[in-house]
Parts: C-alpha cells; sequence; structure tokens
C-alpha cells in the first residue's frame, strides 16, 4: 500500500504555498502591489466573500453544496440596511433572522428528505432572489444606512489600521478551526462527508449535522451581507449573483475535496486571497481586462480538480 | 464455558419479506467467551439473522433474549449501546479521518471545557491498537493503512464500546496471514474476557481454527447446531449446501465422449493472477474450455469464480495471464476486446450490470449488436425487430410484446434477454456466471437446456452456479477454485458429487483431501 | 394492502411526472384565455415564442446531458463565448462568423466531455470551472464591451420570419424534431439512453461510453452556443456580460420540470419544450398582470422542488 501521508499535508498547505509564491511573483513585478495599503485594500476586499466561503466550507466537507448563498448575502445586506433605522441591533437581528430562516430550510429539505443539495439550494436561491425583488419594490429601491450609526462602523471602521470586517473574518476562521476539529459537530460533518453510511452505522447524529453545517452557511452568507451594507452604507440588491462560484472555488482551490469528508479552513482563506490577490495583480497591470481574473480562475480550478482526481481522489460510487 | 446463562438467546425467530421467508424458526444460544461459527451459503440466511441480533431488524415471529431478558432494538444503535458490536467485511469506518478520529468518533475524551482533547485522544488510540498490533502513527488517514489494518481499527471501535457480545462479517476476508493470526489473537483475548464472539465465514480452516460451537443455516432454517471439533468438514460442507453424504448420487455426466484432448480449444486462459488491496482475488489461474463444452466452476462463497470469469470477459484488470480465443491471443483488461474476440458474459448482478432496466425488450436484446443493425447511424427498427422475433421464439421468451420494459420481466425472462442479447453476436465462448439464480423451476430447466443446446452447437460454456447439481449435471468437467486458485481439476468421469465435496471441503494443501471413490 | 396502496400512488405520481407539465401548461393556457386581454393575439404568441426560444434550444442541449446522469452548468458561458466570438469574425461574412461562433461552444463542450469521460471529473465540477472560466474568456475576448451588430444577415436571422414564423422559433422547432429523432431514432441516442439508465450493463455491453459522454457535451456547448448567436442577432448586439446570465438554471428547470429525472436514463424532449413553456408563461402572466418578479422568482423555486421530488419518488 503506498503511503500517501503527504497528501493531506499537500491539501492543507498546497494553496497556502501557491498563495505565498503567487504573492512573492507579484510584489517583483508591481511597484505598488507589496505597500501596506495595497495589502489592506485586498484583506478588506476578501473579508466578505472569505466569511461566505467559510459556510460553503463547512457544508462542502459534509458533502453537500450551497448555492443559495450569493441571494441570502444580498438579502442579508438589503435586510440590514433596512433594519438600521432602528439600531445595530436589530440591523443585524433582522438579518441573521432572514439568513438562518433560509438555512434552516436547506437543511431541514436536504436532511429530511432524499433531494439533491443542489436542487434544493437552486431552489432556495431563487427564492431569496424573489423575495428580496418584493421587498425592495422589484430592485428599484435601496435602503439606506443613517450616516454616521454605530452600523457603519462595523464596516468602515478599523482597529490599528485594518478594517474591523478583516479582524472578524480572521476571528471567525480561528473559531471555525476550533469547531471543525475539537468539537462532536466538527468531527461528525467529515464523518458525514467522508461516508454517511459509516456515520449512521456509528450511530452519528446525521441529521442534525446537516442541518447545522447548511444554517451555519445562511447565517455567515446573511452576515457578510450585513457587513458589506454597512460598510457600502446601503444595502444594494445587484450583489451576491456568482456569489456562490467565487466562494465554492476558493473552497476547492483551498484543498477541500468537493466530494465532502476532508477539509480546512485555513486553506479556504488562502483561496480567498488567492483570488483576491489575482485579481489585485490584474488590476495593476491595467491593461488587462479584469475578466482575465475569471479565466484563470477557471484554470485554476480545472487543474485543482484534475489534479485531485488524478491522485484518486474521486467520489467513491 | 463459565456455566452462566447464556448471553442472547434467539427463540423460534422468523423473519419474512415479500415473497420469500429469510427466517423460519430460528434458535440459536450463545454463551459468554464462546466464539460461535455462522455458517451457509449465499440466502440462507445469515446477513438476516446477524440483522436482527444487532437490531436492524424486528423479527416478525419469536423473541430475542439479551442477558436473559427479552429485549427488542428499535436500531442498531440502540444494539450498540447495550453492548452488541458489529464489525462488517466492508471496514464501515471515514476512510479519510485519522485512524484516532475514527476509533473515538463520537464519543471523543473532552478537555475541562467540553472541547475534544485531542491529545488525549492520540495517546489512548495509540494504546488501544498497540494492543492490535497496530504501531502506524495513528494520525495517519484510515485510508493510507492496509485493509487488515483498517479492519483491525474496526475491531478495536467494536470492542472498546462495553461489547458484551462482538459479531464479526467475513472478517478475514480482506486479510494476510500474518494478520489473520493478530486477529485470532485478539479474538482470544476477547474469549478470555467473557465476550462472546459470532464469527460468520466461509473458510473452513479458519472456523476450526477458531471457533468452539457452529450453527449451520440453509434456507433460513438452523440445520445444525453443536460443537465444531465433532463435526466433520465433509459433513458440514454437505449440511451447508444440502446434500448429505450417505445420500450422495454417484452422477456421471451423460453423454461424456473420450476427451478430446487435441484440437484448438475455444478458451484458454492462463495464469490469471490479480491482487487487489494486498489480497490475491486470482492466483495463477488456468482454464482450458474445448469447443461444443460446458466447463464448470465449482468452489464456494468468496473463491473467485465470478472474479475469474470477469478477468476472462475482460471486465477486470490482470496483473498477469493471457487469454487465447481459438487460439488466437486477446487483450486483457477491455471488454471491447473481448466482445470483439467473441467472449461473451452474463454477470451475476443481472439487475445491477446486465439489463438496461427501463429500455424495451427488444432494445436490451439488440443492445449490443445496436452498430451493426443500423444504417448510417440511424436505428432500422424493421432489422431490430427480425432478430429480436427469433430469439423470443428460440428462447421462449415470456413477453407482451417487444416494446415491453424489460424491468417488468420475470428472472428467468430477463436472464433469457440477456442470453438473446449476446447470442445476436455470435459468440465464441459464453461465461454463464448464476445463469440460474433467482429464476422459478420451470424456466431453470428451459435455460439449463438452452446451455446444453449452445453447446452442442459449438460454443465453448463456462458455468458458475452454487448448486451442485446444476454444476455436475451441467458440465463435463469442473475447475475447483478456492481463495482464488484452481485446487483441484475434475475431469470426465470425476464429476459426481462425491468428488465434488470432497474437493470443496479440501483442507489446508498439507491435509490430505478425503478420498470417497 | 399497504402494498396496493404504495403502487397505486406511485402510478399516480409517475404519471405526474410524464404529464403533469402539460397539465400545468394546459392550465396556465386556460387561466390567460380567461382573464388576459389579447393574450391569443398573433402579436404575442410571437413574442412569447420569441422570448423561450433561446431557453428551448439551451434546454434541449441540457436534456441530452441530464440523460446520461450529469448536468451542464456552463451553458451560460458558452453562450457569452459565442456571442463574443460572433462580432470578431462577421468582417468574413456571417456564415463564417456564426461557424466560428458554433465551433468555440462546441469547444467549450469538448472540454467539458473531456474531463468528465476521461479524467472522471464529476460533472458538476467540471462545467462548473467552464462556467467560471469560460465567462473570463468570452469578456476578455470581447474586451468587455458590448458591440452593435450590422450585419445585415445576421440581423435578418433575429428579425425575420419564415413562413411566418420568427426564425428563432424555427430553429428551435427544427431542433425540438431534430433532438427527438437523435434520442429515439438513432444508435447515439439509444446509446446515450442506455449509458444514462445503467452504465456499467453499459459498458459491459461494449457500447463506446466515453464517445457518448463526449458527445452529449459537446452538443450542450453547441446549442448554447447556437442560443448565443440566435440571441445576439435578436439584441442586434453582443452583449457577453449579460448573454445567458443564470440560463443554466432556466434549462434544468425545464428539462426537470417536463419530468427527465435529474438520474439518466429517459428524455422527454417534448416535456423539456413543455417545461420551458411552463415557466415562460408563469413569467409572462405575472408581468401582463403587473404581478411582480419576485413572485415568478419564488413560484419556479416551488415548482422545481415538486419536480424533482416528484421524479425521486419514481426512482427504485
Amino acid at each position: 500500500m503506498t503511503d500517501r501521508s503527504w497528501l493531506p499535508l499537500l491539501r492543507r498547505y498546497g494553496s497556502v504555498v501557491v498563495l505565498a509564491l503567487v504573492v512573492v511573483v507579484a510584489s517583483v513585478a508591481f511597484d505598488t502591489f507589496a505597500t501596506f495599503d495595497n495589502f489592506r485594500n485586498i484583506a478588506i476586499q476578501s473579508s466578505f466573500p472569505a466569511i461566505v466561503a467559510l459556510g460553503m466550507t463547512f457544508v462542502i466537507i459534509s458533502g453537500g453544496i450551497d448555492l443559495s448563498v450569493g441571494s441570502v448575502f444580498a438579502l442579508g445586506g438589503v435586510v440590514a440596511a433596512y433594519g438600521s433605522r432602528w439600531g445595530t441591533v436589530p440591523a443585524l437581528g433582522l438579518s441573521l433572522g432572514i439568513a438562518g430562516v433560509f438555512g434552516l430550510i436547506n437543511g431541514l429539505l436536504i436532511a429530511r428528505t432524499r433531494l439533491a443539495p443542489f436542487i434544493v439550494t437552486l431552489a432556495t436561491l431563487l427564492a431569496g432572489r424573489g423575495l428580496l425583488l418584493s421587498i425592495t419594490e422589484e430592485g428599484s429601491h435601496t435602503y439606506l444606512v443613517p450616516r454616521d450609526s454605530f452600523f457603519t462602523l462595523l464596516g468602515q471602521g478599523s482597529i490599528f489600521g485594518i478594517g474591523f470586517p478583516v479582524w472578524l473574518t480572521l476571528f471567525l476562521f480561528a473559531v471555525a478551526g476550533i469547531v471543525l476539529h475539537h468539537t462532536g459537530f466538527g468531527q461528525c460533518t467529515f464523518a458525514v462527508g467522508g461516508s454517511e453510511e459509516a456515520a449512521n452505522l456509528m450511530g452519528l447524529p446525521v441529521v442534525r449535522t446537516k442541518i447545522g453545517v447548511y444554517l451555519l452557511s445562511g447565517l455567515l452568507a446573511g452576515l457578510a451581507g450585513a457587513l458589506n451594507a454597512a460598510r457600502l452604507s446601503s444595502g444594494v440588491t445587484i450583489l451576491g449573483v456568482g456569489l456562490e462560484l467565487d466562494a465554492i472555488s476558493a473552497v476547492v482551490i483551498g484543498g477541500t475535496l468537493l466530494a465532502g469528508g476532508s477539509g480546512h479552513a485555513t486553506g479556504t482563506l488562502a483561496g480567498v486571497l488567492l483570488l483576491g490577490v489575482i485579481q489585485n495583480s490584474i488590476n495593476q497591470i491595467g491593461t488587462l481586462n479584469s475578466s482575465y481574473q475569471a479565466v484563470i480562475s477557471g484554470l485554476f480550478l480545472v487543474v485543482v480538480i484534475t489534479v485531485q482526481t488524478a491522485l484518486g481522489e474521486r467520489r467513491t460510487r | 464455558m463459565s456455566g452462566s446463562f447464556a448471553i442472547v438467546d434467539l427463540v423460534e425467530v422468523s423473519k419474512r419479506f415479500p415473497g420469500v421467508r429469510a427466517l423460519d424458526g430460528v434458535s440459536l444460544q450463545l454463551w459468554p467467551g464462546e466464539v460461535h461459527a455462522l455458517v451457509g451459503e449465499n440466502g440462507a440466511g445469515k446477513s438476516t439473522l446477524i440483522k436482527v441480533l444487532t437490531g436492524a431488524y424486528r423479527p416478525d415471529g419469536g423473541q430475542l433474549k439479551y442477558e436473559g431478558r427479552a429485549v427488542s432494538f428499535a436500531n442498531p444503535m440502540a444494539a450498540q449501546a447495550a453492548g452488541i458490536s458489529t464489525i462488517y467485511q466492508e471496514v464501515n469506518l471515514v476512510p479519510r479521518m485519522s485512524v484516532a478520529q475514527n476509533l473515538f468518533l463520537g464519543r471523543e475524551p473532552r478537555t475541562r471545557f467540553g472541547l475534544i482533547d485531542r491529545a488525549r485522544v492520540r495517546k489512548e488510540a495509540a494504546e488501544q491498537l498497540a494492543a492490535y498490533g497496530i504501531t502506524a502513527d495513528v494520525d495517519r488517514q484510515l485510508d493510507s493503512l492496509g485493509v487488515g489494518a483498517r479492519q483491525m481499527v474496526a475491531l478495536a471501535r467494536a470492542v472498546s464500546a462495553q461489547a458484551r457480545v462482538v459479531v464479526m462479517d467475513e472478517p478475514t476476508s480482506s486479510l494476510e496471514p500474518r494478520e489473520v493470526q493478530t486477529l485470532f489473537g485478539v479474538i482470544d483475548s476477547l474469549r478470555a474476557r467473557g465476550i462472546a464472539v459470532v464469527y460468520v465465514s466461509h473458510r473452513m480452516d479458519e472456523l476450526y481454527r477458531i471457533c468452539d460451537r457452529v450453527t449451520v443455516l440453509r434456507d433460513g432454517r438452523v440445520v445444525h447446531t453443536g460443537k465444531l471439533a465433532e463435526l466433520e468438514r465433509v459433513r458440514l460442507i454437505g449440511l451447508m449446501l444440502g446434500h448429505e453424504l450417505s445420500e450422495a448420487r454417484r452422477h456421471a455426466h451423460a453423454g461424456t465422449s473420450p476427451a478430446i484432448q487435441g484440437g484448438t480449444p475455444v478458451l484458454e486462459a492462463r495464469g490469471l493472477t490479480r491482487k487487489l488491496h494486498q489480497r490475491k482475488v486470482l492466483e495463477d489461474v488456468s482454464v482450458t474450455i474445448q469447443p461444443g463444452k460446458v466447463v464448470g466452476l465449482g468452489g464456494l462463497l468468496g473463491s473467485g469464480r465470478s472474479e475469474t470469469a470477469k478477468a476472462i470477459a475482460g471486465a477486470m484488470p490482470l496483473d498477469a495471464g493471457d487469454v487465447w480465443v481459438a487460439g488466437a491471443p486477446v487483450r486483457t483488461g477491455s471488454t471491447a476486446a473481448a466482445l470483439r474476440a467473441g467472449i461473451c458474459l452474463l454477470p451475476e448482478d443481472r439487475k445491477g450490470e446486465g439489463i438496461i432496466p427501463n429500455l424495451s425488450v427488444r432494445e436490451n436484446i439488440v443492445l449490443a449488436a445496436m452498430g451493426r443493425l443500423s444504417r448510417f447511424g440511424v436505428v432500422s427498427e424493421s432489422r431490430q425487430n427480425a432478430i429480436v422475433e427469433t430469439f423470443i421464439r428460440r428462447l421462449r421468451i415470456k413477453v407482451s410484446s417487444p416494446e415491453q420494459r424489460v424491468r417488468e420481466l420475470s428472472g428467468g425472462n430477463q436472464q433469457k434477454v440477456l442470453l438473446a442479447r449476446w447470442l445476436c453476436l455470435n459468440p465464441k465462448v459464453l461465461l454463464l456466471d448464476e445463469p440460474t439464480r433467482g429464476i422459478d423451476v420451470g424456466a431453470k430447466a428451459e435455460v439449463s437446456g438452452l446451455i446444453d443446446e449452445l453447446a452442442q452447437s459449438g460454443l465453448g460454456v463456462l458455468l458458475i452456479s452454487s448448486e451442485l447439481e446444476e454444476l455436475i449435471e451441467g458440465s463435463s468437467e469442473i475447475f475447483v477454485l478456492r481463495e482464488g486458485r484452481v485446487v483441484k481439476h475434475l475431469g470426465p468421469g470425476e464429476v459426481t458429487e462425491a468428488h465434488l465435496l470432497a474437493a470443496l471441503a479440501v483442507g489446508s494443501p498439507a491435509e490430505e483431501p478425503a478420498h470417497h471413490g | 394492502m399497504a402494498d396496493a396502496q404504495r403502487v397505486d400512488r406511485a402510478r399516480i405520481l409517475a404519471w405526474l411526472q410524464d404529464y403533469g407539465v402539460y397539465i400545468a401548461v394546459g392550465a396556465l393556457l386556460l387561466v390567460n384565455a380567461l382573464i388576459t386581454p389579447n393574450f391569443f393575439s398573433v402579436a404575442n404568441i410571437q413574442t412569447q415564442a420569441v422570448q423561450v426560444a433561446p431557453v428551448v434550444i439551451v434546454a434541449l442541449g441540457m436534456a441530452l446531458v441530464i440523460g446520461t446522469e450529469g448536468v451542464d452548468l456552463s451553458v451560460g458561458s458558452s453562450m457569452a463565448l459565442a456571442a463574443a466570438v460572433l462580432p470578431l469574425y462577421l468582417g468574413y461574412g456571417a456564415g463564417v462568423a456564426i461557424a466560428v461562433a458554433l465551433a468555440a461552444g462546441a469547444g467549450a463542450g469538448l472540454v467539458n466531455g473531456a474531463l468528465v469521460a476521461f479524467v472522471g471529473i464529476q460533472p458538476i465540477l467540471a462545467t462548473l470551472a467552464l462556467l467560471v472560466g469560460g465567462r473570463g474568456l468570452a469578456l476578455v475576448v470581447a474586451d468587455g464591451q458590448l458591440k452593435q451588430i450590422e450585419n445585415p444577415a445576421l440581423l435578418s436571422l433575429g428579425a425575420e420570419d419564415i413562413a411566418g414564423i420568427p426564425i428563432l422559433v424555427a430553429f428551435a422547432l427544427v431542433l425540438t424534431l431534430g433532438v427527438a429523432f437523435l434520442v429515439k431514432k438513432t444508435t447515439f441516442g439509444r446509446h446515450l439512453v442506455a449509458v444514462g439508465d445503467n452504465r456499467v450493463a453499459s459498458q459491459l455491453a461494449g457500447l463506446p461510453v466515453g464517445r457518448v459522454l463526449v458527445g452529449v457535451y459537446v452538443l450542450s456547448g453547441l446549442f448554447a452556443a447556437l442560443a448565443g448567436v440566435l440571441a445576439s442577432a435578436r439584441l442586434t448586439a453582443s452583449d457577453p456580460s449579460s448573454i445567458g446570465n443564470l440560463i443554466e438554471l432556466s434549462a434544468i428547470t425545464s428539462v426537470v420540470v417536463g419530468g427527465t429525472p435529474l438520474s439518466g436514463g429517459s428524455i422527454r424532449v417534448v416535456g423539456t419544450v413543455m417545461g420551458a413553456l411552463l415557466m415562460q408563461l408563469l413569467r409572462a402572466t405575472l408581468i401582463k398582470h403587473d404581478l411582480p418578479d419576485s413572485a415568478g422568482q419564488m413560484t419556479q423555486a416551488v415548482i422545481i422542488v415538486l419536480a424533482v421530488y416528484l421524479t425521486r419518488e419514481r426512482a427504485t
């Protein structure tokens, strides 16, 4: 039996290494890349997709997928902007509340019926968009966050010169790491994704775990949306389209297997940063079409997935 | 025996499923500290019995008593909590998690704050597994270990849960001899601790080495229960297969012509070898079939018969070995090459690997030949119909119309459809894996008759069957397999029940097979 | 007793799965006949038909892929690629430009097919990568810009009629017939269905599984490209940034609602068209009665879940 103990190491740190490489290359290639300001920008811009991708990490480790995060993100933002007129707590409360409802719907449908997560979250994606339209008069109304409210600080404030969302993101990722590796829920997530049959036979709370990961994904997406609204001081309605793809890409590039059962929060963070750095680099070049980022993302995806498959990480039938 | 009460007492347990009585009044007792063998061929009721014992099924009749009290387990978890653990043939752990994680999944030791104490998990896992002969780093992914080691982890997990009964379902099927030794050592220690072990296996050697008592199941009933040392192997196999040696009919194959040893065999397979996960699936298997003959492949469950057929048909890659059809070499490992050479396989799993359930009878029959029957890529229904009608008539397939969906046919008719599919290709060699399984008696006779007809028309036929009678009556010679190797060849004149039983009962090579002449 | 009830229920569900979409379409038509003025006017029928035609074309390709138990998320990007490539080659004439656009879509499909059939990547992942990368490529090729189309031959495709039927709609009709023929009467189509129904048995029977899989993805990409060309012609502009957005969702919905199971093995061509029509009618009904688009999206969501639920019940 080949000793493939280097494989988990590769999966865990591969994306970090690539990230480091790309950063080095970009620093050498562009004068304006390796500045504190630029890094700070990259960090804050990446923090919102990072929070969404964190939730997606849990879902994918459990063997599922959540296509509705884009809609929930947008909903979270709009609802937070709406609720901000009454204060920060109502703003957050409303957005997390509605995000939680969507997450619960996903989780319940997926865990209780045998419907594919793909289809269920596709439906909630559509339903979410629909709800979004209906509460913003078909997308025309943008709720504004009252200026100078505490809520805006959440998105625009900074500590030691680094934006609050960045600190929050780091905090959330740290907590997620602990949850994944030091709690029963985390272990169950891996087990369910690795072999649901075995998890069932071992008597693990499979249904509860599944509901939990989708709930978590929804909440995090909603939180990210609320923070984004705080940063923009408004609930923009057209956001979030395609966000789920960015999140999935980041998670997969970060080394988490789409088939489930294996993954790291660190990898996802590296994946998000990698995509952010690439985007930033393309902007640095200035003359290149920003859409190159999508092409490169696509290429990265193909390479990572091919390598994963070739190394035998295929989902067993 | 400690003289205490039986830890498990199954009293007249019955279990029905639509159309079949899986268990019929089964009674069985398990004593603390005994290793109890449970044997029976496919469909005898072993797995149903295990499922009743471990709480996956509820019996329709009879009673399950555990520790002296009648119990009814709501689900396997309840049984596990009560102390009945199971390890399966397919290791039911999570492959991508670490060894230590798998061991403690669901019951990890915690720190003061309620978080999992990873250090303790690692330490205690290493300690526990050392007793099972595993010295590998417990942080390794489970699937980086060999199957044997994985089996040990599963066992360690099962036992650590305060088990009083451990059920082992084919535990050694993927183990190397050295690992089997370790397993037996562990079983001995379980015995010393007063834990009862149910040992389900078809490997005679092991049963006789490690088990104290045996229960033989056949057709859902207990046909024997008692001390294993008092039961001769040949008699054990006879009980499993339903052939009492005292009634053995000396039955020579009708119409055996003197063996035509000259002439090119229509199929020759030499040295077929395949290793999977360090387990020898096939080891140097060689089979020869002369045109017009039916060659039987005999052996107990797990002996490698289906694998041999699959290997010849190119459906299983080979590490070594060659195949010739009518003297011409055939590329192994490719179904397309085998089909081109004229080798067709009727697989054991009709539903999963044979029929295309939602397509019509017509399309299932012409499936492999569709390309040849089409004009410029367009299906020619007229050509198809002609052929389909011929076969429906010739094989007497009962259908309401050729357009009927094949999933609606009876098992026997489905089998005929599959036969027709291959006959469309004018094969030279037909490999039939359990062709009459799950078919009613009338259809069985028809299919057997068809097989004879086909052989007489010049085809070479390889017949695999778990029913001794069918194998003996249908074959002119038999290759007997055991654990992936050919252990005996029964030529014309030796194809009798007595010879076959003796060959199946053969112990380890050092033992002399009993001769019942 | 429970068995008999179960059989009846199964039969009803199966019937619903196969014909439910026809009933739904019929019901919507009826409703509109009663409460929507001028619904059955020629102008309106033409408008509806023209709007739904691109979705139908894409959905037909998607149906083929789903028939093999796969899915193609990249169809929108193939549309965008085709739209992006189109204006670049119009200088050589409409014919050449269209041919290159179609080739681009087919090429994307080829990559998908190869990844799925020969590398063994799950269809969701492979087509996801193409989805992300393809649209990016399209935007790069077009330099992110919307370009006006002035080529008269191309424009006529989008604006003119054949025998009273808008050309777009004619394409959709012809393709529907073509795909129906493909699925029912060609070796490739029958192989496709067999592979989707039982891949292992098909392999053992010597069917060219790899070729079939590559074929369906190429066709899907090709159809999407065609839809992209036609949609651009109608729009009189090539807009790679927005064309085909979320069309994979509409296509999958049409296929599923039309009665084709996600587990493969059975393709309902007319059902797929009906599914697309149903969604179109739904949206049209809401618009004509000033009902918000949001209601439409939510209804769509419910319909998808229902349709898949019905399909799942059948698969045993």
